[in-house]
């Protein structure tokens, strides 16, 4: 099975957040970068289901759709395990966008992974887009996966529980928590071998975006917390019925 | 033209979620001169969906395939386009079936989408909503420049609001047939007998200074004495002390519940990103400078396996005075 792996390049996850003078933009100085952390559990997942069953996985590869700048972040992708990549040369202006840029080059795949949302807007948008510009069907909280007899199978988390679920290919998994534990982290060898690895870069296409943010605003600040002492405990719940109206 | 809510069928139940998405849209089509309608997909009985009448909603849409159990977006998606072909605003749960459906829809319906918004449109022209970004640390106003708009609803952000009226239940036929449902299940788990952490409207969570899962009888104890769900930190559940569905934080779930106990969370910033948007935070924590009591609004500086004994009594106390 040939997998693909839709790459966000997003802050990393300390980061400040700053806009600019009118907050209608996201300010980028000092920022670091980083694979969206859901897209690296599921690197890491197929990573390791390539590996403990010979031929199960033909190939893995890793798209983003953004400018050059994001290379590094496709390269520390590719120094993890992936076997090739490409990028679209966009500016990712909203989901439906990098949506409309994937679909034509995403056919040839047989499992198609993103991660629920982009630590940056938390969009919860390009995968299930590119799955209905593919006409594929597509799983959402995916937390699981596995190849078993040539077949892929998926655990998604629903309101209230989880199943077990299979689905012909081509398929799109949304990816969230539980897909793999840790991150895998690139090893000095897999860094050397990433420079060598393929990853090509696409031209775009016009497409336009349909939904743009008009500002920001930084979360209103908070009152001052009201402490009570470890003595004072009861007199908490207390307030928290009389006071805060919580209980 | 319409306003439309997909309402989650939970085995023909109608959970909170779906009367505050009802409550949403019946809010929203009065701002903007519309119909407010619900579309109800898989086996539901008339009287469950006539409870939606509660909250202004006067025609529910409904088509009975129980193949819709399924949770196949990419049939869900085709359903709800047939439904909502004169909608001007459909609004989604921001649960995991609203998350892979309503992207799909808006594809289907040419409809800009924005997820997780938290309450009414700040302007309806251009439609302008709120949402939050950057994972709890700034909140975006997203502007949707095409006519039909698609959405999901932050759970707890617009709350029930009554609205009487008779609503009048409508069979549909969604156009799906079998042929359009791809996936199937092969096995359900399901959490029984417990407060959902997505549905809970307390949350009792505990970090790596609650020392032990051992000590997690308390946490407990005063969550079944407040109604509430238990939550943990990601190292508390990366360890296994506590199953990996009660994580909460940037990584884990996201919630909002109308109070958040945190006891012996240090507050780092991607646990914030998970429960900043509850509307108050208590906080237990031994060192006065963790970022937990910057987020907090209540707060003891000490030992969490001390007061929570201290709480558990308080609480016991109220309910006895009732
Ligand atoms: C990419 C990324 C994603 C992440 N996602 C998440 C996420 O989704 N959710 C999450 O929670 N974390 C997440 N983390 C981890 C996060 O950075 C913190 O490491 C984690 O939240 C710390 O958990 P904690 O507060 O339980 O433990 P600690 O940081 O060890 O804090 C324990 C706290 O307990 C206090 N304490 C000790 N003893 C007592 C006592 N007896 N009584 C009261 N207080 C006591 C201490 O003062 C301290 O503040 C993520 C990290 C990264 C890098
Ligand atoms: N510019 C992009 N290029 C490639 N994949 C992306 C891009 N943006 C988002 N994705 C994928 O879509 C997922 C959800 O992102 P979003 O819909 O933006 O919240 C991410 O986890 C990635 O897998």
């Amino acid at each position: 099975m040939k997998v693909l792996i839709l790459i966000g390049n997003v802050p990393d996850t300390n980061t400040k957040v700053k806009f600019n003078a009118d907050r209608t933009a996201f300010d980028t100085a000092g920022v670091q970068w980083i694979i969206n952390p859901w897209d690296e559990l599921a690197l890491t997942r197929a990573l390791e289901v390539k590996e403990a069953q010979a031929g199960a996985i033909e190939s893995i590869t890793v798209a983003n759709v953004g400018r050059v700048e994001t290379e590094a972040t496709l390269r520390k992708a590719l120094a993890i395990g992936a076997d090739k990549a490409f990028r679209i040369d966009a500016d990712p202006a909203d989901a439906y966008t990098v949506a409309a840029q994937l679909a034509p080059h995403c056919k040839e795949y047989d499992i198609i992974f993103a991660g629920v949302e982009a630590s940056d807007y938390n969009g919860n948008a390009v995968g299930p887009m590119l799955a209905e510009l593919l006409d594929i069907p597509s799983i959402a909280g995916v937390s699981g996966f596995n190849v078993e007899n040539g077949k892929a199978v998926f655990t998604r988390e629903i309101d209230g529980g989880s199943q077990t679920v299979t689905a012909p290919v081509p398929v799109m998994a949304i990816v969230q928590k539980g897909i793999a534990k840790e991150p895998r982290i690139p090893a000095m060898r897999g860094i050397m071998m990433a420079r060598t690895k393929p990853l090509q870069v696409i031209p775009p296409q016009a497409v336009d975006a349909r939904m743009k943010y008009a500002g920001f605003d930084l979360p209103p600040a908070k009152a001052a917390c009201k402490k009570f002492t470890e003595e004072q405990a009861r007199e908490l719940i207390h307030a928290l019925r009389d006071e805060a109206k919580a209980l | 033209m319409s306003v439309i809510a997909y309402i989650p069928n939970q085995e023909g139940i109608i959970k909170k979620a779906g009367f505050e998405l009802a409550s949403f849209a019946a809010a929203l089509a009065e701002k903007m001169g519309l119909q407010a309608k619900a579309v109800v997909l898989g086996p539901m009985a008339d009287e469950e969906m006539k409870k939606l009448g509660q909250y202004g909603i006067a025609k529910v849409m409904h088509d009975a395939n129980e193949s819709f159990g399924l949770l196949d977006n990419r049939a869900t998606a085709k359903a709800l386009a047939t439904a909502a072909a004169e909608a001007s605003v459909v609004v989604l749960a921001h649960n995991n079936e609203g998350k892979g459906v309503a992207p799909r829809l808006a594809l289907r319906l040419q409809a800009g989408y924005v997820s997780a918004i938290s309450g009414l449109p700040s302007s309806v022209e251009p439609f302008v909503v709120n949402k939050v970004v950057f994972t709890g640390k700034a909140i975006g106003h997203a502007s949707i420049n095409t006519d039909k708009k698609v959405v999901t609803l932050s759970f707890n952000s617009f709350g029930l609001h009554e609205k009487a009226v008779d609503a009048t239940i409508e069979a549909f036929n969604s156009g799906c047939s079998a042929s359009d449902f791809a996936l199937s299940v092969q096995q359900t788990q399901k959490v029984t007998g417990k407060v959902l952490l997505s549905e809970a409207e307390i949350v009792v969570s505990g970090g790596r200074g609650m020392k032990s899962p051992d000590n997690w009888g308390a946490i407990e104890e005063l969550a079944n004495l407040l109604g509430a769900a238990t939550a943990c930190s990601r190292p508390v559940s990366d360890e296994g002390w506590r199953p990996h569905g009660e994580h909460v934080g940037q990584t884990g779930k996201i919630i909002a519940p109308n109070l958040y106990f945190a006891f012996g969370i240090s507050g780092a910033i991607q646990h914030l990103g998970g429960v900043s948007g509850s509307k108050v935070i208590v906080a237990v924590n031994k060192d006065p400078e963790a970022p937990i009591f910057e987020a907090a609004d209540y707060g003891i500086v000490g030992d969490a396996l001390k007061v929570l004994p201290e709480f558990i009594e308080a609480v016991k106390e109220l309910k006895k005075s009732h």
